[in-house]
């Protein structure tokens, strides 16, 4: 890993400053799970760290009646064990409580997560599905907008998440299928039955990374259920393909998930 | 012997644990030296080129870069050499290659060392590295063996026309052929054994010193058998006498077979302390053990089995085809042949039996022995195979293994091996029961009812340990003894320390070994350390492989203590004014036969040291030292049953249940047995099911780290249901067999059986490991057309 | 050369580090904690885990800088003086170690666990342990460890 140096600023304009003080090199760091392994690899090598631990404000999750904000450095375990967060969306602290291992939920955070967008990350597909709101320093961009194919969001280089706002959902639930080596979603499959109508939601699948099945949705529209979805079919062209699984068999699994994340829902 | 609160046959707690537990435990990166260098082994990241050039002058010129050594500058220091010579069909010997530590003009598979910097702290030594320029011109590679024996295939040596190393056999081929002859069905198979990647969890070290005022040199690396190192890096590589070389493997963090061998790493990590006169230390990242410690297994057999009209094994000629790697590791040559062929008798009385084996090198990570080596290869073939033949001639799959046991005893195999004991049915009806194999039917239902398809599997197995005697495997061409050591000493006072050749790296010597001499001498427990892994206080030693500790390095140690014993009778004769003839031993006193008249070992011990009332002519001192040299080999036994659930729609497998049955000869420590059995096991799941080393055909390494290698976690595995039946082995003392290896030997073809019983109501009739989901899942697609 | 300074098994200690320092090499190599290991460079094998503020962290994906100001209680920690922890107890009891490596690691995570939950089931166990690599002891003991040691510190450390 190559040298850099670390800034530890305790408010969000001395984040901003520390961040466009280091140039084109300066990267802030949250929980640093998925920045620090890349690192490692020297596959990123920058010479700024701009840490968000010290900036107040953004550790939070606030009950907001038809939506539950959490703040960007809500780290994983926190929002798995939120009873704010288990009783509006427990499909959310369900996914959160799925995510990597004990030790990385205690590190990681949301904001680190979708601002990373790694394809197969989970919460990219839960925001998606659940039509998240992802709030920045200066703005507010829905998911929709937000991600933007792999590793890419519409982050400006110096821009700060600071919460991810979520709807609550009549029902909503996640099933993943995890890569049994790295644990990351090899197809996860976020359903939302929510206030934009139902959205079905899939991370781990496709090398752009998390997309909506519009024909799941559909279907799911007309009748709420399993079997609904469980004759859709998606098509295999741009899926991921590893040792771990081929792009029939992930697309396979989009589909299994789909089913069972609607069974889910109950 | 007595049986006392921490004896032979007791769950003594262990000796090691208090020091790891506390974060107190000594491994090989945990020991810094003053003065000391870091290096970094720069790696080839091609599979296979000549090497134009390489340019080091950037890296020299890099902050705190203390030197560079390449091929050339090590080039005349020795090749590593490999342990085992074997000699072909046609009496020729193998073909051996050279092995330079350091990569000289050539390069033969992404990871082998190509140079080393050293340096003030290790990150300096990785960034020069990353400045030295190699020019790499690529050549065609071969990584697999289909590739390596496909006609026009790029040779990885150019001595290895083919790219064979050897073409071997074992058995009576004309036997099996007129077995084959009288058969009434014939069932054959193809199987392939995947390749593994060992991943102990600590990754290799090693620390270098070179002391120029004595001339002598120290190592300290994470080996198995710090004497092989020795014996190999001294005499082979840097031509240095035992005295001027010291091996210290301090703790091991595991080993598995993948820290048997001697390492080019070792070599001239020693080899640089020596030029610099500054300890060197290295230790490997974890991206790099993946594709420089050996791998393990990789073979492709076919096999056939000859049987009369009632089922009864006739004949066995089996086909191997195994992957080497590109050079020669320590015994890489002996894995697939002398621990594999000779196995093909398994615990069935086949008359005839043939075993032949080609072996290729590739451009791949060299290959050695991996818990197991050989054995698990073997029995998996067999067992696979036995059940395809009661599945062809639908037979009862218990019913057919249980009419080709072997009963009598010794009982001479074709291929080699002479049982000395066994009791095959009772490990069998003992996992019957205990696994409720009568009542899976039900259970079937019951997954069934739940959308899953439920099967059991079963394997009756048996293993060879301790490998032995040293002449026979020399014969076989075995460069070394395959004996052990072990000293005794009691001291003044009575406390005993143990000096053993073995090296425990999570066996629990250190616990195991004081219970049996704690019990021979009747001395607390507490008063008995044992010492190993250091090649400065331990006479000799061959090292802990093969499950061999107990049996061969106990077994010293039980002599060893025998002729403490002796002594002792002759002090404490004369203490007692009696003839030695009337002196018993027992619970630590010494008494004149039919008497109380007694004395205590410390009191005898005492005596051996301040002898100023002692026996004419009787050296003083109570220390004791042994070589055993076996017999023969040992054979522990059993059955495993696995019971896994599939779920159809993902291909998902889930081990729902294992179940041992073994017999590993008598028992020392029955909590450390079943520890090692269910290490062994979860090995040997993670082969039927996850883990699979991969490679590209240009011999890049698709599976290099944990993120696509898939380890054996917690939540993949479920709690073991182990039993034993103990039969003792007839020739050491002790009656012990071996444990190690037992679980990652016996349990894969069972899980593999169980996932096909479990998909053969879907149409699925073949499965190949790792049973991944997405094999599974494929399976049943095309099972269902 | 940035100073951090930490309480570490409750010893204020400071060290001056690089940027780029990760807390298990400011442990290891500033501090001489030996103890806590490391397996892998990809953060999957859990032989690094550490207790920073309390919750368990994989110390090789953390930088000494973010320890800056922490409580941080590596497995050298645990036992009070002589006395082993209940989880270390645990684990020479049921014999949840072999070769010690990921002992460390599974210890110091055991405890984060039983800290929240003092009577975890075999399934629960063996969630957690997901970032816990272990080669030797195929895990069976040292989920009997972690359920008997989690018990004994009821609810606690
Ligand atoms: C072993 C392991 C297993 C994992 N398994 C999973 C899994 O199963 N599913 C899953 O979803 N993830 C998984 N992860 C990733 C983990 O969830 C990461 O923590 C997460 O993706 C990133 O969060 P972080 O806080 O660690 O971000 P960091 O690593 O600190 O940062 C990631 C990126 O986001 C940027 N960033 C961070 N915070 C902000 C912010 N507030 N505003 C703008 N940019 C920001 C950083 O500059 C950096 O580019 C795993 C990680 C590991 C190490
Ligand atoms: S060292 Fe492997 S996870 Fe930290
Ligand atoms: S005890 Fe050796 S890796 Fe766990």
């Amino acid at each position: 890993m190559n040298d850099f140096t670390y800034h530890a600023p305790t408010s969000l304009d001395e984040a901003l400053a520390a961040l466009r003080g280091g140039g084109d090199g300066a990267k802030l760091i949250a929980g640093g799970h998925s920045l620090l392994p890349v690192m490692k690899l020297n596959l990123a090598s920058p010479t700024d760290l701009v840490s968000l631990a010290g900036v107040p404000g953004l550790g939070d999750i606030a009950d907001g009646g038809d939506s539950v904000t959490v703040g960007a450095m809500c780290r994983h375990a926190q929002v798995a064990g939120s009873a704010v967060v288990q009783a509006r969306i427990p499909a959310l602290a369900a996914m959160a409580d799925g995510i990597g291992d004990a030790q990385v939920r205690n590190a990681g955070t949301i904001g680190g997560s979708v601002a990373h967008n790694d394809p197969a990350a989970d919460y990219p597909a839960a925001c998606v599905a659940l039509g998240a709101t992802i709030v920045t320093d200066r703005r507010e961009i829905h998911s929709d907008d937000f991600f933007q194919g792999m590793f890419a969001t519409a982050l400006a280089d110096d821009e700060v998440v600071t919460a991810v706002r979520f709807p609550v959902p009549a029902r909503a639930a996640y099933a993943k299928f995890a890569n049994p080596a790295s644990k990351y979603a090899v197809a996860g499959v976020m359903v939302a039955d929510g206030p934009a109508g139902v959205r079905v939601a899939v991370t781990g699948a496709s090398g752009d990374g998390v997309f909506r099945v519009a024909e799941m949705e559909a279907a799911l529209g007309a009748s709420f259920s399993g079997e609904a979805v469980a004759g859709v079919a998606v098509s295999s062209d741009g899926m991921l393909s590893d040792t771990a699984a081929g792009a029939d068999y992930r697309a396979h699994l989009v589909t299994v998930m789909a089913k069972r994340a609607v069974e889910a829902c109950g | 012997m007595s049986a006392n609160g921490s004896g032979i046959g007791a769950s003594v707690k262990r000796k090691e644990d208090t020091r790891f537990l506390t974060g107190r435990g000594r491994y090989t990166d945990d020991i810094n030296l003053p003065g000391q260098l870091y290096g970094y082994i720069l790696r080839s990241p091609v599979a296979h080129a000549d090497i134009g050039g390489i340019d080091t002058s950037a890296a020299a010129a890099a902050p705190g870069v203390h030197a560079i050594f390449t091929g050339s500058d090590m080039e005349g220091v020795g090749g590593i050499p490999t342990g085992w010579l074997i000699h072909s069909k046609d009496g020729e010997p193998m073909v051996e290659p050279g092995h330079p530590a350091l990569a000289l003009g050539k390069v033969r598979y992404v990871g082998d060392c190509v140079a080393i910097v050293v340096a003030e702290t290790r990150e300096q030594a990785k960034e020069a590295a990353n400045l030295i320029d190699v020019d790499y011109q690529e050549l065609p590679a071969v990584a697999s063996i289909e590739a390596a024996e496909a006609e026009g295939a790029a040779q990885v040596f150019d001595e290895a026309p083919g790219n064979v190393c050897y073409d071997w056999e074992v058995g009576d081929r004309a036997a099996t052929d007129a077995a084959f002859d009288e058969a009434t069905h014939v069932v054959s198979i193809d199987v392939v054994n995947n390749r593994l990647i060992p991943n102990a969890i600590e990754p290799r070290a090693a620390i270098a010193n070179y002391d120029p005022a004595t001339g002598d040199y120290t190592l300290y690396t994470t080996s198995q058998n710090p004497h092989l190192i020795r014996l190999l890096l001294g005499a082979f590589v840097l031509g240095l006498p035992e005295h001027k070389l010291r091996i210290v493997a301090p703790d091991v963090g595991g080993g598995f077979g993948s820290k048997i061998p001697h390492y080019a790493e070792e070599a001239i990590l020693t080899w640089t302390a020596g030029q610099l006169g500054r300890p060197v230390k290295w230790t490997c990242e974890r991206i790099d053990a993946f594709k420089s410690d050996t791998h393990g297994r990789d073979h492709i057999s076919t096999a056939r089995l000859a049987l009369d009209a009632d089922g009864k094994f006739l004949g066995l000629h089996v086909s191997t085809k195994a992957n080497l790697g590109a050079y020669l590791s320590t015994f890489a040559t002996c894995v697939p042949t002398y621990l594999y062929g000779i196995l093909f008798a398994g615990p069935y009385t086949t008359p005839a039996v043939y075993c032949e084996v080609k072996s290729f090198f590739t451009n791949t990570v060299p290959v050695d022995a991996l818990r197991g080596a050989g054995r698990p290869e073997a029995t998996y073939l067999l067992e696979r195979l036995v059940e395809k033949a009661a599945v062809e001639l639908g037979m009862d799959r218990v019913e057919i293994r249980r009419k080709n046991f072997i009963r009598e005893f010794p009982y001479q195999t074709p291929v080699a091996l002479q049982y000395d004991q066994g009791d095959y049915d009772a490990t069998l009806d003992l996992a019957l029961k205990a696994s409720d194999w009568a009542g899976f039917e039900a259970r079937r239902a019951e997954s069934a009812a739940r959308g899953k398809c439920r099967g059991i599997g079963i394997s009756t197995f048996i293993e060879a340990c301790g490998i032995a005697p040293s002449a026979v495997v020399g014969s076989l061409g075995a460069r070394a003894g395959l004996y052990e050591s072990g000293s005794v000493r009691v001291h003044p006072t009575g406390s005993v320390s143990v000096f053993t050749g073995t090296h425990s790296h999570g066996q629990g010597h250190e616990t195991t070994f004081a219970q049996i001499v704690s019990d021979m001498l009747g001395v607390d427990f507490e008063a008995v350390d044992v010492v190993h892994g250091d090649s400065a206080k331990i006479p000799f030693g061959m090292g802990t492989y093969g499950s061999r500790s107990l049996a061969v390095g106990g077994t010293a140690i039980y002599l060893a203590v025998e002729k403490v014993i002796e002594k002792g009778k002759k002090i404490a004769a004369h203490l007692l004014e009696a003839s030695v003839e009337d002196i018993e031993f027992e619970n630590g006193s010494f008494t004149v036969a039919g008497t109380d008249r007694s004395k205590s070992l410390g009191e005898v011990a005492l005596t051996a040291y301040v002898p100023h009332n002692y026996p004419e002519g009787l050296e003083p001192g109570l220390e004791e030292t042994a070589f055993y040299d076996p017999l023969n080999f040992t054979f522990p036994a059993g059955t495993h049953v696995a019971e896994v659930e599939v779920d159809p729609e993902t291909g998902e497998v889930e081990v729902v249940a294992v179940t041992g049955a073994d017999d590993v000869g008598r028992i020392i420590n029955p909590m450390i047995v079943d520890g090692q059995l269910h290490g062994g096991l979860a090995h040997g799941i993670g082969q039927a099911l996850l883990e699979e080393c991969l490679y590209q055909d240009d011999g890049q390494l698709q599976t290099g780290s944990y993120l696509d290698y898939t380890m054996p976690r917690a939540a993949d595995l479920p709690s073991f249901n182990i039993n034993h039946n103990t039969t003792l082995c007839t020739h050491n003392p002790l009656g012990v067999k071996g444990v190690g290896e037992v679980g990652s030997i016996g349990v894969p073809p069972a899980v593999i059986n169980a996932v096909i019983d479990a998909l053969r109501p879907l149409g699925v009739n073949d499965m190949a490991m790792p049973a991944t989901s997405q094999k599974v899942w494929q399976a049943i697609q095309q099972a269902q057309g | 050369m940035p100073t951090v300074t930490m309480t570490v098994n409750g010893m204020e200690r400071s060290g001056n580090v690089e940027g780029r320092t990760l807390l298990v090499e400011f442990l290891r190599e500033h501090l001489g904690l030996t103890g806590t290991h490391v397996g892998c460079d990809t953060s999957q094998c859990g032989a690094c885990v550490v207790h920073v503020n309390g919750t368990s962290v994989k110390s090789c994906t953390s930088l000494a800088a973010q320890a800056d100001g922490a409580e941080v209680t590596t497995i050298e920690g645990l036992a009070n003086g002589s006395d082993l922890h209940p989880m270390q107890e645990a684990f020479r009891e049921h014999h949840g170690l072999q070769c010690g490596f990921c002992t460390p690691g599974m210890v110091m995570s055991a405890v984060d666990l039983a800290n929240q939950n003092s009577d975890p089931s075999e399934h629960e166990v063996r969630e957690w342990l997901e970032g816990n690599l272990c080669r030797c002891t195929g895990y069976h003991n040292i989920v009997k460890a972690v359920q008997a040691g989690a018990k004994a510190m009821g609810g606690g450390s």
